[in-house]
């Protein structure tokens, strides 16, 4: 028996969906149909993976304000997808399709963090503020060695770049999406699997320990799993920094629950029902194309400003 | 029995143990005492490992403990450790539901589910087993982790400072509760105590360590001398019988 919030999130989401391919159909339909659904793929696809990452990423980190975009994951992705376009420079690069392009990066990525994430988890393990602050820094490193790059690149490179950077909710790529679904179905199918595991880590590593899981290799298997999500839902839509948290927090006190059956598909329906949402109502009532974006991070920000005010770092 | 021979640790390069030797029987409760500092939850956690040694070795019934394996080990001995926090919003029921992972993967049966009642009515936690551990007292929670070990249902039970938080009703209760799991069921307990009658009054066998090495270790009968004692903590300790058990005397 599904757990009824579980089910009436599903509902809105159902819901929302249906607002957003049908308000407002004029002229060929088919063609616009098509359109909005591959968009409504897109939000579902951000949403899902922006959502259960965090959820993933709080419970090995054992906190409640910690997300991946506050520990410089997509900020790294953006290093990455800089540095593979300066590094091949832009005829190589403009060979590589979408498709393709996106695997190698999410590929890359998931090493990276792997390397980074564990080594950095395991030294600030007792230390949940160093462990902000290194994340804060590292993203920041992140971040400026991208804009180096960038200043470097000769303009076609640059333009190129930028196309991928700033792909917003307005212009998803199709082969991207699909290339986004397959690793969001492993990623999926592993949760399905082991999330109870999850469970007994979110009680700390030496209790886990002492209850005999090999806490190790979950925490790796689980920043694998958190890299390709944050890999999706960067490529898809830029970096969104607040919407994990925002997500996180409502699923937790929605649910009141340690079990991360209840709260992986709470994380991924709460975060897909805010943005079909919030895009239905922006793009439809209020006209205005690009500013989700903004008022979610907006929201976010104030909520983690908040928690850390409130002292809920824990 | 657990056999500890010429073990070292050290911590960020202090050394904590400086190559212990002791040994630890099998259907006992042994305690651990000693001063601050002295090494006990490092050896604990050796023992349970938590931590790694930095040199020699410790085997239970003749085998390495490094080397049966996380689940195997989680079978065989249950630890409750001094600091007790979880971050994610847990009932008590499902906390000491955590215990039978061991066994069941997480896929509880009927077993499981009479082990974790049967917890729940020993440690008097029945009306609190809906509750949300961070809505209970720090002795509470103490008693729901000691559940939880206790539904782990292993020959070893090893405790740092179980006492800690406790009142004297639930203290009592606790080391009676012990000492009949390992008098009835042949568990065996380990159990580090700061309270010396309790120590003494209820386990068969202590070693106690100071400065990282093994002041003295033996029978509670033939060790907890007032000599020994003295020495060990570095302050006057007398001891008088009482009801045919030593009772120690220092609080001035």
């Amino acid at each position: 028996m599904p757990d009824r919030r579980i089910l009436g999130l599903a509902a809105l989401l159902a819901a929302a969906g249906a607002l957003f391919l049908f308000w407002g159909l004029r002229g060929p339909s088919a063609y616009i149909l098509e359109l909005r659904a591959v968009k409504l793929a897109g939000l579902l696809a951000v949403g899902a993976s922006a959502g259960v990452a965090t959820v993933l990423f709080q419970t090995i980190s054992h906190n409640r304000i910690l997300t991946p975009s506050v520990m410089g994951f997509d900020a790294l992705f953006l290093l990455l997808q800089t540095g593979l376009v300066a590094g091949l420079g832009a005829a190589a690069s403009s060979r590589i399709t979408s498709l393709n392009g996106f695997l190698i990066e999410a590929a890359v990525m998931m090493g990276a963090a792997l390397i980074l994430f564990t080594s950095l988890l395991g030294r600030t393990r007792h230390d949940i503020q160093l462990m902000v602050l290194a994340g804060v820094v590292l993203g920041l490193l992140f971040r400026t060695v991208t804009a180096f790059v960038q200043r470097l690149m000769d303009p076609s490179e640059f333009s190129m770049v930028q196309a991928r950077m700033f792909a917003q909710f307005g212009s998803i790529d199709r082969e991207a999406l699909a290339a986004a679904s397959v690793l969001m179905a492993l990623a999926a199918l592993w949760l399905v699997r082991n999330h109870a595991m999850l469970d007994v880590a979110a009680l700390g590593r030496s209790q886990a320990r002492s209850l005999g899981l090999a806490y190790d290799r979950l925490q790796l298997a689980v920043l694998c799993i958190i890299a390709a999500l944050v890999s999706v839902s960067t490529a898809l839509a830029g970096p969104l920094a607040f919407l994990g948290l925002l997500v996180s927090s409502l699923a937790h006190s929605l649910m009141q629950t340690h079990r991360h059956a209840l709260l992986l598909p709470a994380a991924a329906l709460i975060s897909a029902l805010i943005l079909v949402a919030g895009q239905t109502v922006f793009e439809r009532v209020l006209m205005l194309q690009s500013t989700l974006a903004v008022v979610i991070e907006f929201c976010g920000g104030l909520l983690f400003l908040i928690l850390l005010a409130k002292g809920k770092i824990r | 029995m657990i056999q500890v021979t010429n073990l070292s640790c050290g911590i960020a390069s202090s050394p904590i143990l400086k190559g212990i030797a002791a040994s630890i029987p099998a259907g006992r409760v042994t305690a651990l005492i000693g001063p601050n500092g002295a090494g006990k939850s490092t050896l604990l956690k050796l023992i349970a490992q938590q931590l790694t040694a930095n040199s020699g070795s410790i085997t239970l019934d003749g085998v390495e403990v490094s080397e049966i394996g996380a689940r195997k080990l989680a079978q065989k001995m249950a630890v409750v450790a001094q600091h007790l926090t979880v971050a994610s919003r847990v009932r008590v029921q499902d906390l000491i539901g955590f215990g039978r992972w061991p066994h069941s993967q997480g896929r509880l049966t009927a077993e499981d589910r009479a082990a974790i009642d049967d917890a729940i009515a020993r440690f008097g936690l029945s009306a609190l087993r809906q509750r949300f551990l961070d809505e209970l007292s720090g002795g509470q929670r103490q008693r729901a982790f000691i559940a939880m070990a206790f539904a782990q249902d292993t020959d070893w039970l090893l405790l740092d400072e179980p006492l800690n938080n406790l009142d004297l009703h639930h203290a009592r209760n606790l080391m009676s509760r012990l000492r009949s799991l390992a008098e009835d069921r042949g568990k065996s307990i380990v159990i580090v105590v700061h309270d010396l009658n309790y120590a003494i009054s209820w386990s068969d066998h202590v070693v106690a360590l100071k400065d990282g090495q093994v002041a003295f270790q033996g029978p509670v009968a033939e060790t907890a001398t007032a000599a020994n004692l003295t020495d060990l903590y570095e302050t006057p300790v007398a001891i008088t019988q009482s009801d045919g058990r030593p009772f120690a005397q220092y609080h001035r």
